[in-house]
């Protein structure tokens, strides 16, 4: 346990000294005030809209944004030690391999925690002094929920980057890597699953095709936040399906944390077979 | 004396590949081995063995009384890697603190050592900044960490100048002397030979020779080199099994080790100007074993 804090600390002062933490606060920061504010731009509108629609268009940014981040943050994590020579030199410290994959997720979940926290906290702190009316216990609830949703999807990409870092002998093949799971998971998934449904006509069980859903992290985030509000259940493209799907968001936060933990298990079978 | 390290009959292979035959030996407190061999020879898996980084595919590795996977075990060795950059974005002292806490190290050892390895002046600075020779350092301070009882350094003087080279021998003479083991791979055979108690020479995965200096040059059977300067007559001898002449009148004479003296004596008779004696070094005794099992100019590839 302590050896799994020692490494965590480390990686945590690295996402401040190299001002990770800094620029993913403010990345976000901007971002969310923008939507915020220029979000209904598309549809005339300049100003605040609503706290669903700001939500479900931070949500459909954080998608794309969250898991290229954690993936940035961590795709060098074991293969980066390696050829800096100190992953070996760990590995003959009294530390073992689970201490040290963990003690890593520990740390950058934390990077990834606070500049989450940080960067669409300010955002919600933000509307909150700025717009008049504005239902202060809805904010809060859609706000924390996407701050942690946004964390925990967060962390299951960390741990597809470990999965890469323990697998490649290079740093830019675990590079490569990321980028095409990120790919498959936020552009690829969706459009495979939306051609199924074109190409089969309906005529798989229309009872099935909403659960496939959950075999991608990325929907399931996009489901917890979606859901809840009152106008905005209405979800696009393959959103649409999640109306039929007869689960609860606690069911929905059991599955991000489920999707983490298996590949995060994942990473530590490639990282214990992994030649020292 | 205790045994701090045991092989027993260990075997290792890769796949098919068969990179350690049959390795038996012991070290024990306070000797300082050398350990050496032609690139690939196994010495760099011997040394994860030790570590605990690899299962041998059978035999045995007993390391500090327990096996090397243990952390109580892990806690007494201290490694230098041969190439190890540490991280950039940490400075010296950070980096110290970082393996001190993994180590279970008291803090308070931290600048101690850096003063030992002189790198005071250079503790707030970042790593990326450090050279070759100051990371070789700051490797060598990691490696003192929590006062080890078995030292393992892998190419400990690559990147230092002759001084801080002299420092590292004379730093490894007190460490002996406080009944620290160590071993050292190295290639720099000229530097490391006044240092070691005891040699092992590996060569193509076999154990090749091992024992202290005086043994294996009996055991090869090398010649004792004697250079003369100024004979006035000829000089023969039946125990001479070469001899040549170099510049400036200098004679080199090639002799039977146990005929030395007497030779002496036959030339001192002559009465010389100057004379030179110069037992096998460890290089004739390395290059001998080498010769020996085939292993002149093979180079494996590190696993």
């Amino acid at each position: 346990m302590k050896q799994i804090i020692h490494i965590a600390r480390k990686e945590f002062s690295d996402g401040l000294r190299n001002r990770w933490m800094l620029a993913i606060s403010l990345l976000f920061a901007v971002l969310a005030v923008g939507i915020a504010w220029f979000g209904a731009a598309a549809s005339g509108q300049v100003g605040f809209t609503s706290i669903p629609a700001t939500i479900a268009s931070l949500a459909s940014l954080a998608t794309f944004l969250m898991p290229l981040i954690a993936l940035l943050l961590a795709y060098d994590a074991i293969v980066g030690e390696e050829e800096g020579g100190t992953l070996m030199l760990l590995l003959t410290y009294p530390l073992t391999r689970r201490e040290l994959l963990l003690g890593k997720f520990v740390g950058h979940g934390c990077i990834l925690g606070m500049a989450t926290l940080i960067g669409f906290g300010s955002a919600a702190v933000a509307i909150a002094l700025l717009v008049q009316d504005v239902s202060y216990s809805t904010l809060v609830f859609a706000f924390s929920r996407f701050i942690f949703s946004s964390t925990l999807l967060g962390l299951v990409f960390l741990a597809f980057a470990y999965v890469l870092s323990s697998q490649a002998k290079e740093k830019t093949t675990a590079a490569g890597l990321a980028l095409g799971i990120w790919f498959l998971f936020v552009l690829v998934f969706d459009l495979a699953l939306l051609a199924l449904l074109v190409v089969t006509e309906g005529r798989i069980s229309p009872e099935l095709l909403p659960w496939l859903l959950l075999l991608n992290p990325t929907d399931i985030y996009r489901l917890i936040n979606l859901g809840g509000f009152e106008a905005g259940g209405q979800g696009l493209g393959v959103m649409a399906l999640a109306n039929d799907l007869p689960v609860g968001q606690l069911v929905l936060w059991l599955c991000l944390v489920v999707w983490a933990a298996v590949i995060l298990g994942l990473a530590h079978w490639r990282l214990a077979k992994r030649a020292a | 004396m205790t045994v701090v390290v045991e092989l027993k009959q260990v075997q290792q292979s890769y796949g098919d590949l068969q990179v350690l035959h049959d390795m038996t030996w012991q070290l024990r407190a306070g000797e300082v081995m050398g350990l050496f061999g032609h690139n690939g020879a196994g010495k760099t898996t011997t040394v994860r063995l030790i570590l605990g980084l690899i299962q041998a595919s059978s035999g045995e590795v007993r390391v500090l009384g327990g096996e090397a996977s243990e952390s109580r075990v892990r806690q007494q060795i201290g490694f230098l890697p041969e190439n190890v950059m540490f991280y950039p974005q940490l400075t010296g002292r950070e980096t110290l603190q970082h393996f001190a806490r993994l180590k279970g190290a008291p803090l308070a050892q931290v600048d101690e050592l850096l003063a030992q390895v002189g790198l005071t002046a250079a503790a707030t600075k970042r790593v990326k900044t450090y050279s070759k020779g100051m990371r070789q350092r700051l490797g060598l301070a990691q490696a003192l960490l929590g006062q080890p009882k078995l030292l393992i350094l892998d190419e400990p003087t690559v990147g230092l100048d002759p001084i801080a080279t002299q420092e590292l021998y004379r730093l490894i003479g007190r460490l002996k002397d406080a009944g620290t083991s160590i071993i050292i791979c190295s290639h720099v055979l000229p530097g490391v030979e006044s240092y070691i108690d005891r040699a092992v020479v590996l060569a193509r995965g076999y154990l090749e020779a091992e024992g202290n200096l005086n043994q294996l040059r009996n055991q090869a059977g090398l010649p004792v080199q004697i250079r003369v300067q100024g004979l006035t007559s000829e000089f023969t001898h039946p125990e001479i099994h070469s001899q040549r002449q170099l510049t400036a009148q200098w004679l080199e004479l090639s002799v039977t080790p146990a005929a030395k003296l007497d030779i002496l004596r036959e030339i001192l008779k002559l009465q010389p100007q100057d004379l030179e004696v110069r037992p096998a070094s460890l290089e004739d005794i390395y290059c001998y074993y080498m010769e020996k099992a085939g292993a002149v100019g093979i180079a494996g590839v590190q696993q």
